[in-house]
């Protein structure tokens, strides 16, 4: 099976037999899309929530919504019906305590809310997801059933 | 347009000299601390992508030991010191020797993980102070909050600041040795856009 793995503000797409996979995600999140008919599998790992927002924007994967059009797009050019597709989310940790309402400390938050509110605007189903908290998970997608395995420090392992 | 798309020679060097003095400071902050002889190796100043960031430190998922502290006043933003565990486990020796404590084995006990963000501290105020002293900034730090966990992981605070302004980070890798004990840390210092221009400007350089 290949073996893919997505850098920090970087996102791959590839049909089965694949596994794609990003490591250690802290505050960032992981987007897993799939659509399970063609087996197309999409992993995103995005830093920041929103790209309208920065000056610096051409990194289409570093942005949760500039990345979930490019993987849109890149799925249904695998072959992926934009209608099946279903997504699976983790990360989004607040890897430091800081003791602060303020919103640039509370990034992971930020980059959940926007994933959730971008997949309801392009009407994807969450089937799973594990996000926040204070540790760093890698994650890895199946794209033969899109499992999704969750790997910790001292917090286990999960398949969702 | 990136921030650190108009840097040239002269940033890096001012940059480098800045990572330098500070690391310097730091590191005799730490001698003086465990009484012991540290020697220091030029650190490098690197800018580096997003995707090969961790790989300065040992790799995405090595375990290392990251203390975030909050820089306010003239300047914000935030400075981050990285250690594996095996460097931790030798300051740690050092320094608490005199109580009696060998510190060994893959976790930390709350005394030792204090003593870490204390030493830390020091060493962070130490970078800080120097920073502050060549530029006439007035800079304050906030508590040092500690973490243990995937190097991507605790490199994704410090990423994401940058990535607000940048597609790279800017990276400081400063390695010591106490007595012979090879250690390895590394700072990365974070100002926020206004800030890093404010540093270059009071330092006579132009961004």
């Amino acid at each position: 099976m290949t073996k893919i793995i997505v850098g920090m503000a970087d996102l791959k797409v590839e049909r089965a037999p694949a596994m794609l996979t990003t490591l250690g995600l802290g505050s960032c999140v992981g987007i897993a899309l799939y659509d399970p008919a063609s087996k197309v599998a999409g992993l995103a790992h995005i830093m920041l929530p929103d790209s309208t927002k920065m000056q610096n924007n051409q990194n289409l994967a570093k942005f949760a919504d500039t990345a979930m059009v490019k993987m849109i797009q890149d799925m249904a050019a695998k072959g992926a019906n934009k209608t099946r597709l279903r997504a699976k989310i983790a990360g989004g940790a607040q890897m430091f305590a800081f003791n602060s309402k303020n919103d640039d400390m509370r990034i992971g938050d930020r980059n959940v809310e926007a994933t959730l509110r971008l997949l309801k605007q392009y009407s994807i189903p969450l089937v799973a997801y594990e996000v926040g908290a204070n540790y760093g998970r890698t994650v890895e997608l199946y794209a033969d059933d899109g499992r999704f395995l969750i790997k910790t420090i001292g917090h286990g392992n999960r398949e969702l | 347009m990136s921030l650190f798309s108009n840097l040239n020679d002269m940033h890096l060097d001012v940059l480098k000299e800045i990572g330098s003095i500070g690391t310097g400071n730091a590191v005799t902050a730490v001698s003086s601390l465990i009484n012991k002889k540290v020697q220091m190796n030029v650190p490098s100043v690197e800018l580096i992508e997003f995707d090969t960031l961790a790989d300065f430190v040992g790799g995405p998922e090595i375990i290392l030991v990251g203390v975030l502290i909050g820089i306010s006043e003239d300047i914000s933003g935030m400075i981050m010191f990285l250690m594996d565990i095996d460097t931790a486990h030798n300051l740690l020796s050092s320094v608490l020797s005199g109580m009696g404590i060998e510190s060994s084995g893959d976790n930390l006990s709350e005394l030792e993980l204090s003593a870490i963000e204390e030493i830390s501290n020091i060493m962070a105020g130490s970078y800080l102070g120097s920073l502050s002293g060549l530029t006439n900034l007035r800079i304050r730090q906030s508590v040092p909050m500690l973490a243990i966990d995937m190097a991507n992981a605790l490199l994704s605070v410090p990423a994401i600041e940058f990535g607000k302004m940048a597609d790279h980070v800017l990276f400081i890798n400063s390695s010591f040795s106490v007595e012979n004990v090879a250690v390895n840390g590394y700072f990365i210092l974070v100002p926020d856009e206004e800030s890093f221009a404010k540093i270059m400007g009071s330092l006579g350089v132009g961004v």
